[in-house]
């Protein structure tokens, strides 16, 4: 599996998305379409401020309550017909999974798209059973047939240009005509993924929110097979996180209005599902069992950190990953993780642990982009920061994975060989006299700073003499 | 007013001090001309950023503490740079959350300000007595986001007569400098340099500009490895030259 694992293999995969000029050019326009979007979208900063505020407080009131609101959802859904599984981790889940598919007998399935079964690695276990799963999103579909996993969260293929899809798609639908005009690609995906429609024995979905007042599970998307997936086959599997439940229906539509704006510019998505259970004695459609499987994975853990538990009011939307600008310069799969991004470089050393994960937060500037569009406000940046800390410097309570696991004894040496110089005024004076009088015998060349750019060059006189001398000494 | 309530603080940075004293003398003549009267504490070093990014709070807590004790007497704070007067401001409270000297960091946070910040509010009336020139400002992330204190640099920049300032392409985005990262993440830290400096220099800028230290000195190196020849210069060093 690819983890994200020592900072060696992240620089190596960052390296290596660098060294592909045409993909980042393409990448680039595409980022700045989206970003573009988003804008346009939220053009007023105060009306956003207010609407995120609202829609944070939401997300807070629900995880401040959780334990309480998903045994109200549970109650809610089982009285709907729905049935609850519970998973505390990736392979409880697809074992589940699997276990609902033979009960059914399903040898076919077609998959809405679901991060968390990409946390759980659904595709995988699956083949490994023997059931053949289709991606019916059509970003997810193209990963699925490049042999990928999703780049960004929300447009997994949002690396791939057209060229690339085409290619793809002749290669694995030879009997069709070969185009690389878009709405021939999208009309071909489409015809191809009907038929699997038709032959799925069950659906299997992510979720957007879980309202626990109605135990409704809601599922935004734009292709309409979302919706096919979860009402044509006998059985729907719906999997997610168990921190997207809220309270009630109508703290949905603030949700849902920032979820789309911030993901997509969109005011609305094409479709909005609201599944409330499984078909009627007296209706014509619809799945004849409807099941959720509710995965733990690490959220409990984190939801009772109280420095980190606002990681879980992130609603999944990618505006982050969108605005950040490292993202932009080495896409999605550089990170070697599920979740990419700021909300990658915050979730998975949660999720992992700081020894799996933690170099993660070194692909990050601290810029703060992130923070300033996260719709449901959560202080990316300063978290991120946070969890550097705990890699080398933990909190000594940490529940963090690892927690101290990052602190190498020589980059420990020398911050504090750095802090018993700056923290002592005689000492720094000195150190800025003799730096100022070697100027000439700087060195030219400083690891790997000068790799890239020139040495900067001591100056001649610090400012402390001629500050003394302009200002006032004391 | 007395002239004693005219008295600041400068607060240099150790960037500022080692590599580039001349904006910090720039803005200590800033402050003389907005009728100010300076004063460069010698006991300051550095606001411990670079180790608190760097997760090593202990030592960023042991030299910004050393700053307390330079910048005692309840006078403004004025940093040219805006990470650093970022860092003081929004970050020294959580630093020294539970520690003796929380208040004291809360009450320093609370009069730190940024040099363009400070000479805005002041009202510092600028005479440009320069030859026409097109520039750049390259927006910190910490001038955005962290101080939002890009606008009164822009102020301050439009009151020149002879300056046209450029907006390059993608400006909002960082620089890729991020302190440690520039170093942890040498590669990736280029390539955002490279399009910054490409957005630079496909406008028709004849200077770059920032209100950081910490950008100006990434960028700078980079254009310089490259071969490009766009002077660098940080915006104290700017007005000053131009009001001179
Ligand atoms: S962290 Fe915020 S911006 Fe990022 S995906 Fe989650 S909700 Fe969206």
């Amino acid at each position: 599996m690819n983890v994200p694992g020592s900072m060696t293999t992240l620089r190596a995969r960052v390296r290596e998305a660098l060294g592909k000029a045409p993909v980042r050019r393409n990448f680039r326009a595409a980022m700045d379409g989206i970003r573009a979007k988003r804008a346009a979208a939220l053009p007023d900063a105060t009306d956003f401020a207010q609407r995120r505020a609202r829609a944070a407080a939401i997300r807070a009131r629900a995880l401040a309550r959780l334990p309480e609101l998903l045994e109200r959802l549970e109650q809610r859904l089982e009285a709907n017909g729905i049935q609850v599984h519970w998973a505390e981790d990736a392979t409880q889940a697809n074992a589940i999974v699997l276990d609902l598919l033979h009960r059914a007998g399903a040898r076919s399935v077609i998959k809405g798209k679901s991060m968390v079964s990409e946390e759980t690695g659904l595709n995988d276990a699956l083949g490994e059973a023997g059931v053949a799963v289709v991606e019916s999103d059509l970003g997810e579909y193209i990963v699925q047939l490049a042999g990928e996993p999703p780049s960004h969260i929300v447009a997994p293929a949002i690396h791939k240009n057209r060229h690339e899809v085409a290619a793809l798609f002749q290669a694995h639908h030879p009997q069709r005509e070969a185009t690389e005009d878009i709405e021939g690609l999208t009309a071909e995906a489409r015809q191809v993924l009907r038929r699997r429609f038709a032959q799925a024995d069950a659906g299997i979905s992510g979720v957007n929110f879980l309202v626990a007042e109605t135990g409704t599970l809601v599922l935004v998307e734009n292709e309409g097979n979302g919706r096919l997936s979860t009402s044509a086959p006998p059985l729907h599997i719906a999997i997610t996180g168990i921190e997207k439940v809220i309270e009630r229906l109508d703290e949905l539509p603030p949700l849902l209005d920032l979820l789309t704006r911030s993901a997509t510019g969109q005011p609305i998505t094409t479709y909005v599902n609201f599944i409330s259970g499984p078909r009627r004695a007296d209706e014509l459609d619809g799945p004849r069992e409807v099941h959720l499987v509710l995965l733990d994975n690490g959220r409990a853990r984190i939801h009772a950190d109280p420095l980190f538990a606002d990681t879980l009011r992130c609603i999944r939307c990618g505006s982050c990953i969108n605005h950040c600008p490292v993202y932009v310069q080495v896409g999605g799969h550089a990170y070697g993780s599920v979740y990419p991004g700021p909300i990658g470089a915050l979730l998975e050393p949660q999720r992992l642990g700081l020894e799996a994960g933690g170099s993660l937060t070194s692909a990050c500037t601290l810029c703060g982009a992130c923070g300033d569009v996260c719709p449901v406000a959560i202080p990316l940046p300063g978290l991120i920061n946070q969890l550097r800390a705990e890699g080398v410097e933990p909190r000594p309570d940490s529940p963090l994975p690892d927690a101290g696991r990052l602190r190498h004894r020589g980059e420990a040496l020398l911050w504090r060989l750095w802090a018993t110089i700056y923290a002592h005024p005689h000492r720094y004076r000195w150190l800025a006299r003799l730096l100022t009088a070697l100027r000439r015998l700087a060195p030219r060349r400083l690891g790997a700073w000068t790799r890239w750019r020139e040495a900067p060059r001591p100056a001649a006189r610090d400012l402390h003499r001629p500050g003394a001398r302009s200002g006032v000494l004391r | 007013m007395t002239k004693e309530t005219h008295e600041i603080y400068v607060f240099g940075t150790c960037l500022i001090d080692l590599l580039r004293p001349e904006a910090g003398m720039a803005a200590l003549r800033l402050l003389e001309r907005a009728g100010f009267r300076p004063l460069f504490p010698q006991a300051q070093s550095c606001c411990g950023q670079p180790a608190f990014n760097s997760g090593y709070r202990h030592e960023a807590r042991a030299v910004a503490r050393a700053q307390l004790a330079a910048f005692a007497r309840e006078l403004p704070v004025v940093v040219p740079s805006a990470s650093c007067a970022g860092m003081i401001r929004n970050h020294w409270p959580a630093l020294f959350a539970g520690e003796p000297e929380e208040a004291q960091a809360r009450a320093l946070a609370a009069r730190t300000f940024e040099l363009c910040e400070f000479l805005d509010r002041a009202g510092l009336v600028l005479q440009d007595r320069g030859e026409s020139v097109r520039v750049a400002l390259h927006h910190s992330c910490s001038a955005r986001r962290e101080t939002r204190t890009t606008a009164s640099a822009e102020r301050l920049l439009e009151q020149l007569s002879g300056v046209e300032c450029l907006a390059p392409a993608h400006a909002e985005e960082c620089c890729g400098f991020g302190g440690t990262f520039a170093i942890k993440q040498d590669a990736l830290s280029a390539a955002m340099a490279d399009s910054k400096c490409d957005a630079v220099l496909a406008t028709s800028a004849e200077r770059l500009l920032s209100q950081d230290a910490g950008c100006l000195l990434h960028l700078q190196g980079r254009l310089a490895q490259r071969g490009d020849t766009l002077p660098v210069q940080h915006i104290a060093e700017f007005l000053w030259e131009r009001i001179a």
